[in-house]
């Protein structure tokens, strides 16, 4: 019985957010763009002149009502629990690379479904890194690597990244000046700033309660056989699908599509070290926002590693850049080495990782 | 009656506390103690030992699930 109430938990938040993140594009976000975490937290670094991009800079309100909404449904549920210290520094790195893999393809794990349910074949291309990545990572967790316990910790700790995230969402209301905003691009196109809120709290909370992660779904059914979350998952894909079909925003094939590249190895090798990444991480960037709600700051760090990231990414020109009429887009020459050195990076803090666990054992 | 095994998984997160009671259960006893101390680990633990055949107890203890994998 209890199993039941799981899996239609999972299927339900799966549809929730496919549609959200369809109706979300029809108010205003960029297209396949409902939600993403990476091109979001990359926008927020723009705004905040973090990186200076002119065409990604926006306040993304979906943000906090992600990490609030799964705060105050871990609060209801008791769930709330402050805890950290398992490798922050670590966790720092390995966010900044998955968010620059995730930035030389065009999406974190989250829009990658999403854009497959717009029917951009090219994230198919990063789905199969995205795949990749994830067996590369369950290798070394099946070798015994962790980045170890994590400790209790006092809740003003687990409250610190939230409320900070709250004071400058209400500097953003009541002193927009201070901020930047695309005037075309991307960064431009946005949802009201009180429905990307409302949409951000119920995924959130609704993903907290269902444990939502794009990279589980795989890793869980190659390790346990455990089909739960990968529901979710292709519920997401479905439920956008058919969201874009109604609103006339379905496209199949390679060409023309929005925000996206068709260079085929590198949105597979952005991917791939996003997978990877991920999985040593223990969930994609929409969990660790999620997690970071429910007190956990080790995800915390996470995110703002992720943000780190998304400003180099930007500074140092490693994004991937979109197909336009005249150019077919994908990552510079920086970009591509950029994810080789972020590969090397997590290869050996898997290695470094995984020896070390075999020595204490 | 074959003794019961602990496996302590207190401060991990999932994966790792259904990775080690795999690894336990691989060995083939009848009856383990696995101790988790967040929601997800207890119900992702409790998912997989039923699916290997397992009865799952559970009871609280302050901030830590005990679970009773029994066959």
């Amino acid at each position: 019985m209890k199993d039941k109430k799981t899996y239609v938990g999972i299927i339900a938040t799966g549809a929730v957010i496919g549609l959200i993140a369809v109706a979300l594009v029809v108010l205003g976000n960029p297209k396949n763009m409902g939600f993403c975490i990476a091109c979001f937290l990359r926008d927020i670094a723009g705004s905040t002149k973090l990186h200076t991009a002119p065409i990604v800079q926006y306040f993304r309100p979906e943000i906090v009502g992600l990490v609030i909404g799964a705060m105050a449904m871990a609060l209801i549920g008791k769930e709330f629990s402050p805890k950290g210290g398992s490798a922050p520094v670590t966790r720092f790195f390995l966010g900044a690379f998955v968010m620059i893999g995730a930035l030389v393809f065009l999406g974190c794990p989250l829009r990658m479904v999403l854009r497959i349910g717009g029917g951009d074949l090219n994230a198919v291309v990063g789905l199969i890194g995205f795949a990749a990545g994830i067996l590369v990572g369950i290798f070394f967790l099946n070798k015994g690597f962790s980045l170890k316990r994590t400790y209790k910790l006092p809740v003003s700790e687990a409250f610190v990244f939230p409320a900070g995230l709250v004071l400058l969402f209400a500097l953003f209301l009541i002193v927009p000046s201070l901020f930047v905003f695309s005037e075309s691009g991307p960064g431009s196109m946005h949802a009201p700033v009180i429905i990307a809120l409302i949409a951000g709290l119920v995924v959130g909370a609704l993903c907290q309660k269902s444990r939502m992660c794009m990279v589980a779904g795989i890793r869980d059914l190659v390790l346990f056989k455990d089909w739960k979350l990968l529901l979710g998952f292709v519920t997401i894909i479905i439920a956008a699908l058919i969201g874009n079909l109604v609103t006339g925003n379905f496209n199949l094939g390679f060409a023309g599509q929005p925000v996206a590249h068709s260079v085929h190895l590198w949105n597979f090798m952005g991917m791939l070290i996003v997978g990877f990444g991920s999985v040593l991480l223990g969930g994609c960037p929409l969990r660790q926002l999620i997690l970071t709600g429910e007190g956990n700051t080790d995800s915390a760090v996470t995110v703002l590693g992720y943000i780190a990231g998304a400003a180099f990414a930007h500074n140092f020109s490693l994004a991937g850049s979109a197909a336009s009429a005249d150019s077919i887009g994908g990552p510079s020459i920086n970009g591509k080495v950029a994810v080789i050195i972020g590969l090397v990076v997590m290869l050996a803090i898997a290695a470094l990782n995984t020896a070390k666990a075999r020595k204490d054992a | 009656m074959a003794e019961k095994q602990i496996v302590d998984a207190r401060g991990l997160s999932c994966p790792q506390p259904v990775l080690m009671t795999k690894k336990a259960v691989e060995k083939g006893g009848k009856s383990y103690e696995v101790i988790v101390d967040n929601g997800t680990a207890k119900e992702n633990v409790t998912r997989f030992a039923q699916n290997a055949g397992f009865q799952v107890k559970v009871t609280e203890d302050g901030d830590d699930y005990h679970l009773t994998l029994s066959k």
